[in-house]
């Protein structure tokens, strides 16, 4: 005789230790399989796209830093960048190259929170996660000595950088990129002999590059599906064109593959790195006011530009009617976009993986809700 | 049971000095003793009160350390200092945590079943407490050797996933059940083998009773019974929900489980029994493999005990820190396709071993650990080869066939808005 | 580098499997009638000239007298981008366009984010809802005529609402 039984809804989240931030998901289950999930969020909404409509251009940068608070550099970039492309400013060499060296060490610090997390949504109690931290926080010191701040930096500027970088900076940068290396061999030294890391990544969440394509999901996540597709190689922005790196891709697109190419990429921000620092050239690190007003007025207009975000593609769409403060700013956020798949990726699987997959996916709720 | 008290050396002493018994402590002169003749029933439940308040006080005693312990070493595990400010060394801090939990307010969910729900912080305690009363912590230092041991614990070890429903039902959260059910599912699955494991031991010792099998181990039975041994310590770590196997409370699933609903003491005591499950743990696991109390003179036997408990409880501790969680379906798959296969071939081969040698000598012994340790090396090496994930078909990243075709077409340059800068594709961040 | 679609060439393009669907086109950008924008989408996408697989944006723009939805659209293959844009709600009056969730996922959260946000409604969407905030918030706070919760107690307002359209 077979028993009969009921789908029981859950609520797991907002306050939820696992779900990085203030998200919820209101989850079906029948017994520990997942029958359906609806992510609810929100809880975070700051309305920052409006809160820029009253900021004048060089303001909203502080903006940028609370969207996605684990990645302010690469979100400073790519606001800079839209800003530049509307009104036309030509940034200087030595700027650009600080700020490139600066947006790599965020997306290392992103993926390493990233990589952490996930292995704590495994269920590791805290040691890899803190393990990870502890490199991030080297990266956070080295941010300290660019810009004074740690996690909400506001360092770039229409045209490049607000400050030089100190001289203990370099010294710095250069040991702690043999210490991030070291990081991440430990890491994967972890996750290559783990039976438990394969048995609960590998396989699970799986979802086809034509999904993730037409779910507009880019970034690491395509990455791992296989698709050879990176902005800073596609759409070269600032100084990539005069970097040589490789894009590693991984064909699995389940839990593990992800995984697998933040860890990767992490080695090839640092490679980034090395280069930048080798052909960083002496210079002012921002056009002088004379070129470069303290108010920005762009002729009326918009631009959309999009940098290769730690988490996909982040764009900053702009609109300008002429004055002082921009007529609309959009964020392309990645992290919300990464969500749409979210339910494909949990149905019929288990609820030990749930949250594994969340951390897969790599979120920053300041950045969905923004 | 009066005779059972009576073997009890500690036991003993205490009611001889009460009592001026000499007849049954025949060691010493005991005589006059504290209490006037005629009044040995007091002496004896006096003398059964203070031990029965010695084991408790000194098991909750070990908690409060164990927490300590646990927590500082958690900070050497990740790299910090682990607490360090209340008391030397941060000894103190469990005690501070007490305290606070107990000035804390004690919330009651309205939609409660109150009976249950206070019912079941007593449910989990007690059985958490008796495991303690059969285990041997020296020679003669214990409350009673029951001469079915083993199979009291067995029993009452499963007690505590009653409470656990209890707690998980009573409480009306839908996620106290998904870890209620979880931590029945993982008794079902992890008692058997868990009980299998322990025929090995028991037909070597051809008793139940702890004290004989102490007294049997001519050499750690660690040695004798390895596939045992390693069956019967993840059995025990997954009956006691810790990492690897730790599916009731799954911090970063379920957030708190069972427990998620209690405050106060309540919760305390759920934390109590948690660390006191740890540690008796260890205490049957030090007694039943690691040869119990036995050691080398002059250290009392009860230091060595507690030195062997404080190793399984590093080594539990270890596993905790470092092992990510398995999931619902691999933990039983793990129990019924992995560990009951174990325990079979562990059994058969004690069998047949038995058979060959009935009363082993220590000698013998060695002989039986020179044939088992090679039988468990590779029963478990085919274990995991069968459970295992299999690896990728395709290695990576070598890909042949672009699995989604980039940059495999082009435009009309009359269509291109940039069309000066088009020309520079192919140089573009290529190696 | 990634190449950038010409609007003129764009809406010659277009008009060429969607006759009269293009109302103008100027610099990188087209604009597209909100009443063909499921035909242009669908062909954006599939026809092998274009083959824009990925939406890498949808947004809209409140331009006091009308809305203007902005889709920023990149194709994999050839490694190209393009913007297309519809100018919907006149007069501030039940601004309106078809859905494209059919033709990109990726347009589902983003929809409903613009709904939310500016109020545009997006018929065919397969759950319309509101995303940010809570159903049943007042307005639609990215317009420009959005009375934020200061001003209405400044002005004396009992409640933050807009002027025109307000709630859902």
């Amino acid at each position: 005789m077979a028993i009969r039984t009921q789908p029981v809804t859950v609520n797991l989240g907002p306050q939820h230790p696992s779900t990085h931030g203030v998200f919820r998901m209101r989850v079906m289950f029948d017994g520990e399989e997942i029958v359906d999930v609806e992510p609810i969020f929100g809880y975070l909404h700051r309305g920052s796209e409006k809160l820029a409509e009253e900021r004048t251009y060089t303001q909203i940068v502080t903006l940028t830093d609370r969207m996605d608070y684990v990645s302010s550099m690469l979100n400073n970039q790519a606001y800079i960048l839209a800003v530049e492309k509307l009104a036309g400013i030509e940034p200087v060499p030595r700027g650009v190259w600080l700020r490139m060296i600066a947006s790599e060490l965020q997306r290392v610090a992103s993926h390493l929170v990233a990589t952490g997390f996930l292995l704590q949504d495994l269920g590791a109690l805290g040691t890899p996660l803190i393990y990870a931290m502890r490199e991030r926080e080297n990266i956070l010191d080295m941010f300290e000595m660019l810009c004074g701040a740690r996690i909400t930096n506001s360092y770039l500027r229409p045209g490049g950088v607000f400050m030089d970088a100190p001289d203990e900076f370099w010294p710095a940068l250069d040991r702690g990129l043999d210490d991030i290396i070291q990081t991440i061999d430990e890491l994967e030294e972890y996750l290559s002999g783990n039976e438990l890391v394969f048995s609960r990544t590998k396989g699970t969440a799986v979802i086809t590059p034509e999904q993730l394509i037409n779910a507009s999901i880019t970034g690491p996540m395509l990455r791992a599906s296989g698709v050879d597709w990176d902005l800073r190689h596609r759409a070269p922005y600032d100084y990539y064109d005069r970097i040589t790196f490789e894009r590693k891709l991984h064909t699995a697109s389940d839990n593990y593959a992800r995984y697998w190419v933040r860890v990767q990429e992490v080695r090839e921000s640092v490679k980034i790195i090395r280069q930048c620092v080798e052909q960083i050239e002496p210079g002012p690190v921002r056009p002088s006011f004379d070129d470069v007003p303290r108010l920005i007025r762009p002729p009326a207009g918009d631009a959309y530009v999009a940098i290769e975000g730690s988490k996909g593609e982040l764009g900053f769409y702009l609109v300008s009617d002429g004055g002082i403060a921009p007529y609309r700013m959009h964020v392309r956020a990645s992290s919300l976009i990464n969500l749409t798949l979210l339910r494909d990726m949990l149905i019929g699987g288990q609820f030990g993986d749930l949250f594994v997959t969340f951390g897969s996916v790599d979120l920053n709720m300041g950045e969905v809700d923004r | 049971m009066g005779q059972a008290f009576l073997d009890n050396s500690l036991w003993r002493n205490i009611y001889c000095v009460l009592a001026g018994d000499s007849t049954s402590c025949a060691a010493r002169d005991y005589s006059p003793g504290l209490l006037p003749a005629g009044m040995e029933w007091l002496a004896f439940t006096l003398a059964a009160v203070a031990i029965i308040a010695l084991f408790v006080n000194g098991i909750l005693g070990g908690v409060i350390l164990l927490i300590w312990g646990e927590r500082r070493l958690f900070g050497r595990f990740q790299s910090r200092t682990g607490p360090n400010r209340w008391g030397p060394f941060g000894l103190l801090t469990s005690v501070a945590d007490a305290v606070k939990t107990m000035y804390k307010e004690d919330l009651v969910p309205a939609e409660a079943d109150r009976i249950l729900f206070n019912l079941a912080p007593i449910l989990i305690s007690v059985p958490a407490l008796l495991v303690f009363s059969v285990i041997p912590i020296g020679a003669g230092t214990y409350v009673a050797d029951l001469n079915v041991g083993v199979l009291f614990i067995m029993a009452i070890t499963s007690l505590t996933t009653l409470a656990v429903l209890t707690a998980a039902w009573s409480s009306a959260n839908r996620i106290a059940i998904l870890s209620a059910l979880r931590s029945v599912a993982l008794l079902i699955s992890y008692e058997i083998p868990m009980a299998l494991a322990l025929v090995g031991v028991i037909m070597l010792a051809g008793s139940m009773s702890l004290g004989d099998i102490v007294q049997a181990q001519g050499i750690p039975f660690i040695l004798v019974q390895p596939l045992g041994f390693f069956v019967f310590f993840l059995a025990a770590m997954a009956e006691m929900a810790r990492a690897p196997f730790d599916l009731t409370e799954a911090e970063s699933e379920l957030a708190a489980g069972y427990l998620n609903d209690y405050a106060s003491m309540k919760f305390g005591l759920f934390f109590l029994a948690e660390f006191m499950a740890e540690i008796s743990t260890a205490a049957i696991v030090t007694t039943l493999f690691l040869s119990g109390w036995k050691g080398f003179e002059p250290i009392p036997s009860q230091f060595w005990f507690a030195a062997k408990v404080i190793a399984v409880l590093f080594v539990i501790i270890w596993f905790r820190m470092t092992l990510p969680r398995l999931r619902v379906d691999q933990v039983l798959k793990f129990a019924w396709k992995g560990l009951f296969e174990l325990t079979l071939i562990n059994i058969v081969v004690t069998a047949i071993l038995i058979a060959i040698w009935p009363q082993p000598t220590t000698a013998e012994l060695w002989a039986m650990a020179a044939i088992n340790w090679p039988v468990a090396i590779i029963s478990i090496w085919g274990v995991s080869k069968l459970l295992g994930t299999p690896d990728y078909e395709k290695p990576f990243p070598e890909s042949t066939n672009p699995v989604y075709p980039v940059d495999s077409g082009s435009i009309p340059a009359s269509s291109v808005l940039n069309a000066d800068s088009s020309a520079v594709v192919e140089s573009g961040g290529d190696q | 580098m990634t190449t950038v679609w010409s609007g003129s060439a764009l809406a010659e393009a277009i008009e060429a499997f969607a006759p009269g669907s293009v109302e103008s086109s100027a610099g990188s950008d087209v604009w597209v009638k909100p009443e063909s924008i499921s035909v242009v989408c669908e062909g954006l996408k599939t026809r092998p000239e274009f083959r824009f697989d990925l939406l890498s944006s949808l947004t809209a723009v409140d331009y006091i007298d009308h809305f203007e939805v902005v889709y920023h659209l990149t194709s994999l293959p050839m490694n190209a981008s393009a913007v297309v844009k519809s100018r919907v709600g006149f007069g501030r009056i039940d601004p309106s366009i078809a859905s494209v969730v059919p033709v990109w996922r990726g347009a589902d959260y983003q929809e409903r984010e613009v709904w939310d946000l500016m109020g545009i409604r997006f018929a065919g969407h397969p759950n319309h809802k509101r995303i940010m905030l809570w159903e049943g918030f007042p307005g639609h706070p990215l317009r420009k005529d959005y009375v934020t919760y200061d001003q209405s107690i400044a002005s004396g307002a009992s409640e933050a609402t807009t002027l025109s359209d307000g709630g859902d």
